[in-house]
């Protein structure tokens, strides 16, 4: 244990996705080391991060508006929607340059362990997009693991009742993966060769 | 243990094992050869260390331990495991890099794999030691692990298909309990909302594990009564049997089974908590003649059947085609003169066997052995 401050920074720092105690204690140690100015810089990325960024109202993906850039572009297919867990995903899929539709980021995906249930995702919000019957497809691109696959078939279900073509991406997706670590060239496939889902 | 499938398996031997801060060895490189290898040292020394070392470049776990922490030496930030694996005339250099509370990384031949996983198989091994005593008298769980294991060492992709049913069988059971303690205070609405799509998941990879150890029980089953004669000599036939909570032995039919046994169920299960639907409920019952082993054989015959379940394994991996290693723990002290004389007898045919024994403790005599002394992390070829 350290005194105070630089204990407080390795805690902070050890909350963060993957890093871990010993990697927490060497950016403590770079950061104390490191001149004050590149410093200043990080301090002000993560302010502008929190004060700037907000969350589409539409879709739920990352915007410095209140609606994100894919959401304000008229040229994007009004009729598809493609759903993602994060909005990592959505850059992962705008790369394979495959789908001209808009997205509609869950924030997650169904897992008892980690304590979320379909209540903490934005599948309220999505039921809402789909009301008016301008959207005719949803794909369903939630990541080719347990969970995702889990919350894929629990939303093929809901929206089986709607007149809906429900499609889910096609395998060759590495199982257990991530949609964000997927090459281009698979996912752009996997995309292609969409199947249409049962409910 | 000369069969008929000796002829169909291919020549495979592990020719170097070398560590980094795994267990207590700071660093070691080690040179073996095929035919019976002798590790001797005083207890204490590193010799079981050694032998979870190699199983653990075949099946990427401990026989010993769950997490990969213990095996990383006290102070150690990470563990290497590298071994030379022999397959006819082309060798296959395996590297394990063990880390705790991370994913274990594997390279082949240099070349980084995205997946462990896919190290699987390469180097397959039958452990023998003191601890499989419990296969026999141990909880149903240590003979779903023993089918398990085998299952993945046949066939390493149900490496994948057990560790997806492991994870639905948890986020189930957490459902299930949120949901019994949300009906006792608040019930929310939607809690067992998405029960049915864990329940099609469990069914789902349940029956594939379920007939996959139904049918390696029947491969396994000729192949235990004979190594079980051979080992005790004449006595009670062994029988097995495989006793599960649902009934079928086709996919679709044991997958249709367990929905309809968790409909059945549902209350109890919610109540409870628990999952009480599945392969991870089941048993392999082991009879000698019209007696359960469990509870009536002698420590002898419980020895015995033990290691009849190993040597069977051994068997069952090299009618498949590329011999297994095999590695005997501290086993020969375990067991009386002619039982010993017998599993002697049984492994001078093996390509490999590497066997450990304590100082002073009996080893019957081999033809040719490349025996070692171990002793303070260090492991010296001696003859
Ligand atoms: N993670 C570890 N770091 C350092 N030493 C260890 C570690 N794990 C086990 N040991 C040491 O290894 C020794 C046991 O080695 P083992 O191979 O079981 O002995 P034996 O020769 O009797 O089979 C013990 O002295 C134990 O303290
Ligand atoms: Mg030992
Ligand atoms: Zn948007």
């Amino acid at each position: 244990m350290y005194e105070g401050a630089v204990q407080d920074l390795i805690d902070e720092l050890g909350r963060l996705p993957g890093v871990g105690p010993k990697s927490a204690q060497r950016i403590a140690f770079h950061l104390l080391a490191a001149n004050p100015a590149d410093v200043r810089r990080l301090v002000d990325a993560l302010t502008q991060v929190k004060e700037k960024v907000r969350f589409c109202r539409v879709c739920g993906n990352v915007a410095e508006a209140e609606e994100c850039r894919i959401c304000r572009d008229p040229r994007r297919d009004q009729a598809s929607i493609c759903v993602v867990e994060e909005s990592k995903d959505v850059v992962a899929i705008e790369k394979t340059r495959e789908f001209r539709g808009r997205y509609h980021v869950l924030g997650g995906a169904i897992s008892p362990i980690e304590g979320i249930g379909p209540d903490d995702l934005r599948i309220r919000e999505l039921l809402a997009r789909l009301q008016d019957g301008a959207v005719t497809e949803v794909i369903l691109a939630t990541d080719p693991n347990l969970e995702g696959e889990a919350t894929a078939t629990y939303l093929a279900r809901l929206l089986g009742p709607l007149r809906l073509r429900v499609t889910r991406l096609a395998s060759g997706l590495p199982v257990g993966g991530d949609l964000e670590y997927a090459d281009e060239v698979t996912l752009g496939r996997a995309f292609e060769g969409r199947r249409l889902l049962e409910a | 243990m000369r069969t008929s499938n000796r002829r169909w398996a291919s020549r495979v031997y592990l020719r170097a094992l070398s560590l980094v801060d795994f267990r207590s060895y700071p660093s070691l490189d080690l040179t073996l050869t095929p035919g019976v290898v002798v590790l001797r040292g005083a207890n204490g020394e590193g010799k079981t260390n050694l032998v979870e070392a190699i199983r653990f470049a075949g099946t990427q776990d401990s026989h010993r331990v769950a997490s990969t922490a213990p095996l990383v030496r006290d102070g150690a930030d990470r563990a290497v495991i590298r071994v030379v694996v022999v397959r006819e005339d082309r060798e296959a250099r395996v590297e394990l890099e063990l880390t705790p509370g991370k994913a274990t990384r594997a390279r082949i031949n240099g070349g980084p794999l995205p997946r462990a996983r896919e190290a699987l198989g390469l180097l397959r091994t039958v452990l023998f030691a003191p601890e499989d005593l419990a296969l026999v008298k141990g909880d149903p769980a240590e003979r779903r692990g023993f089918l398990d294991d085998l299952l993945v060492a046949r066939a390493p992709r149900y490496a994948g298909v057990r560790a997806d049913y492991e994870r639905v069988l948890r986020q189930r059971a957490t459902l299930l309990k949120s949901a019994g303690s949300a009906g006792r205070v608040a019930r929310r609405g939607g809690d067992l909302g998405t029960l049915d799509v864990w329940d099609g998941h469990l069914a789902r990879f349940g029956s594939e594990l379920l007939v996959a150890r139904l049918e390696l029980v029947e491969a396994l089953r000729p192949l235990v009564d004979k190594a079980y004669a051979a080992v005790a000599g004449t006595g009670p036939g062994v029988a097995l049997s495989y006793r599960s909570t649902v009934a079928g032995s086709r996919r679709e039919e044991v997958a249709e089974a367990m929905r309809a046994e968790m409909t059945r169920l549902r209350v109890a299960e919610v109540e409870r908590g628990v999952c009480l639907v599945g392969p991870h409920r089941d048993d392999l019952l082991l009879s000698l003649g019209p007696l359960p082993a469990r509870g009536y054989a002698s420590q002898g015959e419980s020895w015995s059947l033990a290691l009849a379940l190993r040597l069977a394994s051994y068997e069952l991996l090299r009618g498949d085609g590329g011999e297994p290693v095999l590695l005997l723990d501290d086993v020969f002290a375990e067991l009386d003169s002619t039982r010993r004389r017998r599993l002697a007898e049984l492994v001078a045919s093996a390509e490999q066997v590497i066997l450990t024994a304590a100082v002073g403790a009996d080893v019957p005599r081999f033809d040719a052995v490349a025996a070692h002394d171990v002793a303070a992390g260090t492991v010296r070829r001696v003859n």
